[in-house]
């Protein structure tokens, strides 16, 4: 539990930031009149949008490091025995990582108005992390045509539950990269088109760094980690 | 603040802010009633889904109660109805009724309105956010007709015995509460989002975050709570729903059942425990928080008078959220620990008292020669105020581990947990009830039934659960069907089951009062004109009552001051609208 803890710590932090910035410092029954929305700054406010992606990553934070923390306090177990990582998620992670690039290269080209860059970029985006779907299952079927089932160890369970979560996350972000990348095939305003394509890659990115840890957990290199973590708990 | 500031700021647009024209407008029947997009509409639907489902966990407490009082009189009170009761009655009530209701009925019908927004700012989500919650419900509900009933393994669901064949309904009935489970916390999120976007992006000119009213700051506290604790409880639904179909063993351990030895291996019960509770304490103050919001405006309005300690209110709020997720731990002192946790968990239990009374004693400080009206909701709000002092002093005992020990299985938790999370947060659903009434249809509500309503709620809820706390402490256990073969329970604990009974039946029957009376005001009730209780947050200022898709008609209102400018020395009347304009109040001083 020391993981969703880290978790937790860090975004009380930002929150209080935010608290006090927005101040709740402040006598509000001493002062009439209008008052600035946003701390009194006149800089340009995120966009709900912006916001709402924010507040979606911490919560999706929190389920991943609720995941983490029960992968580290179930391999404590005798019974557990990790299966072994497949090859093939070498390849999907650059396959994910590669949809982030083209994603960033649909902004760059949405940044310059340049609208079949913006076209062809989405589109491989969108194709690689279809890639990265159809690797995960591929790396399911590994497993399994090897007898490692999910009731078969506690480990192989952990294996097919993390990685259908994440493949859950990112299914649901091409449906929002989809219909991103739709527009530019219609009527369509360039600053709505970033913004959105800017949306798509903060996810993107984010679900990105959750698989570098999700691998790394699968894979073993993050046991010292878990160990560190018990040891903290009891 | 000069006047060039002044201007500036109100020429500031909010980050949120749409064009009435960009709204998305309903244009049949079906799109206006049913599949609306508008707030105020879906905030009535999950009033309404929460209070049907809620109704249902009442007549459940009756079987429950009926059983306690009257050991194997009533043939259709098995044990494996009354367990299912049990376990039906405590998740129906604090996740599909309080919660639901709290949440997605008043955020949804009071955050829009009270920061001066015109909707959501996500209105097709919030939308979905209802009709999956919906799902959730009929799933739930479908679980009382398969074969074996719905589960009943208690509300906390605690494998291995959740799913283990001795248990009722551990065929059908446990999938189709983790599933229903899992359905609500995914509706929950979606229309969580929204509550805590519009509350940061949609407030309108001039609503600081300091200017808002509290039910605002304990709705918006509460959400962030949920958003962050309700991924616990997803986590357990999905690992022990997968424990029950696919055969892994996340949760259950190598254990024999009936002579045989099941595919299970190793698993860790404690693991769902400390998922279960990580979501499981937070809930207590999802629903108390926006109880505690709501509580403050009755009081403040209903006693003319600004509320005490109004920054101190929000860092309150803000300090029982961030405790609430790190006391966990003290739901599992039984199941053991390592007494160093103990000790940390039992601190930060205790120290939640802190900033709770500071509340308390600001509501006491508000009331404190105030011009009290003693209307039907300000009764509530003072109900609720007693009942969560006496519900907070018996958590004070249960919160040591030394005296939870002896306590933790006995008649004494139910009774502390019914009157802090129970009794305490529904008198402040009707409290608010009669008090937005008026705004919601246009018309008052009756003060006579309304006060005949309260004191037989509010007196019957205490005859229920005051001598409940007696049984606890001579020991009579709960859980148990029946009580059996046991010498240590005094004749006396007959009596008084028989005698809690009795009043839980009355106060049940005595809400058909209040729902004749929401009946009867709508299409009678005298018409409350914008602002009947002279109040000085957003809500009643609108240019229609109801208030029309929109809100605001052509323009937001800009906001001037917090929203208790209550009595102020020197004013021409006993209020001042948060959106009055400061020239046009003559005779006051800034």
């Amino acid at each position: 539990m020391s993981v969703i803890g880290l978790v937790f710590v860090t975004i009380a932090s930002i929150a209080a930031w935010w608290l006090v910035r927005q101040g709740i410092l402040e006598s509000p029954w001493l002062d009439e009149g209008a008052v600035a929305v946003a701390g009194g700054s006149r800089r340009i406010a995120p966009t709900a949008g912006k916001v709402g992606l924010g507040v979606f990553l911490a919560v999706v934070s929190c389920l991943f490091a609720l995941l983490t923390a029960a992968f580290f306090m179930r391999m404590d177990s005798p019974d557990w025995v990790a299966p072994p990582a497949p090859r093939v998620l070498w390849l999907n992670t650059a396959t994910l990582i590669a949809s982030g690039m083209a994603l960033r290269f649909a902004q760059f080209a949405a940044d310059r108005e340049e609208l079949s860059r913006v076209r062809a970029s989405a589109i491989a985006a969108c194709v690689f992390a279809v890639a990265f779907l159809c690797g995960q299952l591929w790396a399911w079927r590994e497993l399994s045509a090897l007898g490692f089932f999910a009731a078969a160890n506690p480990a192989n369970a952990f294996f097919y539950l993390l990685t259908a979560v994440h493949a859950l996350h990112l299914a649901g972000g091409i449906v929002a990269l989809g219909r991103t990348s739709g527009r530019a095939w219609g009527e369509f305003d360039w600053r709505e088109l970033r913004s959105s394509l800017q949306l798509c890659a903060i996810y993107w990115r984010f679900l990105l760094i959750v698989w570098l840890f999700m691998f790394a957990m699968l894979a073993g290199w993050a046991n010292e980690f878990g160990v560190i973590c018990r040891r903290v708990l009891s | 603040m000069t006047d060039a500031a002044f201007e500036d700021d109100v020429r500031e647009p909010p980050p949120a802010e749409v064009e009435e024209l960009e709204l998305y407008h309903p244009h049949s029947w079906l799109t206006r009633y049913v599949f609306s997009q508008d707030a105020k509409v879906i905030a009535i639907q999950y009033g309404g889904t929460a209070i049907a489902i809620g109704l249902v966990a009442l007549v459940l407490s009756w079987i429950i109660r009926l059983q306690l009082a009257f050991p194997g009189a009533f043939s259709f009170i098995d044990a494996n109805h009354y367990y299912q009761s049990v376990t039906m009655h405590g998740m129906i009530m604090v996740v599909y009724m309080l919660t639901a209701l709290f949440l997605g009925g008043f955020g949804n019908y009071l955050i829009p309105l009270m920061v001066g927004a015109r909707d959501m700012v996500f209105p097709f989500v919030n939308m979905l956010s209802y009709w999956v919650y919906l799902l959730a419900v009929l799933v739930l509900s479908a679980s009382f007709f398969v074969p074996g009933g719905p589960t009943g393994a208690g509300w906390t669901l605690y494998p291995p015995q959740a799913i283990l064949s001795g248990t009722p309904g551990n065929d059908f009935g446990i999938i189709l509460m983790l599933a229903s489970l899992i359905l609500f916390i995914i509706g929950f999120t979606m229309g969580g989002l929204n509550y805590v976007v519009t509350v940061l992006q949609g407030r309108t000119r001039g609503m600081s975050l300091m200017r808002m009213p509290l039910s605002v700051w304990g709705i918006f506290a509460a959400a962030v709570m949920a958003l962050l604790a309700f991924p616990g409880l997803f986590v357990a639904c999905v690992m022990l729903l997968l424990d029950r179909t696919l055969g892994t063993s996340f949760f259950m351990p190598s254990i024999v059942e009936g002579g045989e030895q099941l595919k299970y291996n190793g698993g860790s019960p404690i693991l769902f425990q400390h998922l279960f509770w990580y979501f499981g304490h937070p809930e207590v103050y999802i629903v108390a928080l926006p109880a505690f919001g709501i509580v403050s405006d009755l009081i403040s309005t209903h006693a003319r008078k600004n509320i005490f300690g109004y920054r101190m209110m929000v860092w309150a709020i803000v300090a029982i959220g961030v405790l609430s997720m790190v006391v966990w731990g003290h739901h599992m002192y039984i199941s053991g620990m390592n007494p160093f946790f103990g000790f940390v968990f039992a601190i930060t239990t205790l120290a939640i008292a802190i900033p709770t009374a500071i509340k308390v004693y600001n509501w006491v400080l508000t009331l404190w020669r105030a011009d009290i009206h003693f209307t039907t909701p300000m009764l509530f709000a003072l109900g609720f105020l007693v009942t969560f002092v006496n519900g907070g002093i018996t958590g004070l005992y249960l919160g040591n581990v030394i005296v939870d020990v002896p306590l933790s299985a006995t008649l004494f938790v139910v009774a502390h947990f019914h009157m802090v999370m129970g009794v305490a947060p529904i008198l402040v659903i009707f409290g608010a009830i009669y008090h937005w009434y008026p705004k919601i249809t246009g018309r008052m509500m009756d003060e006579t039934l309304g006060k005949i309503h309260f004191w037989i709620t509010f007196l019957g809820a205490y005859a229920i659960f005051f001598p409940m706390h007696y049984l606890g402490v001579v020991g009579v256990p709960r859980r148990f069907y029946e009580l059996g073969e046991t010498s240590f329970v005094p004749a006396s604990a007959v009596a008084l089951n028989v005698f809690i009974t009795m009043a839980a039946l009355l106060v049940g029957f005595a809400q058909v009062i209040f729902f004749y009376n929401l009946y009867r005001s709508y299409f009678h009730g005298k018409p409350a004109g914008g602002n009947p209780w002279r109040a000085t947050t957003l809500e009643w200022q609108t240019p229609e009552t109801p208030p029309g898709h929109g809100n605001w008609g052509d323009e937001q209102p800009v906001v001037y001051r917090w929203a208790y400018a209550y009595s102020v020395p020197g004013a021409d009347k006993d209020y001042a609208p948060q959106n009055e304009p400061p020239s046009s109040r003559a005779g006051v001083s800034s």
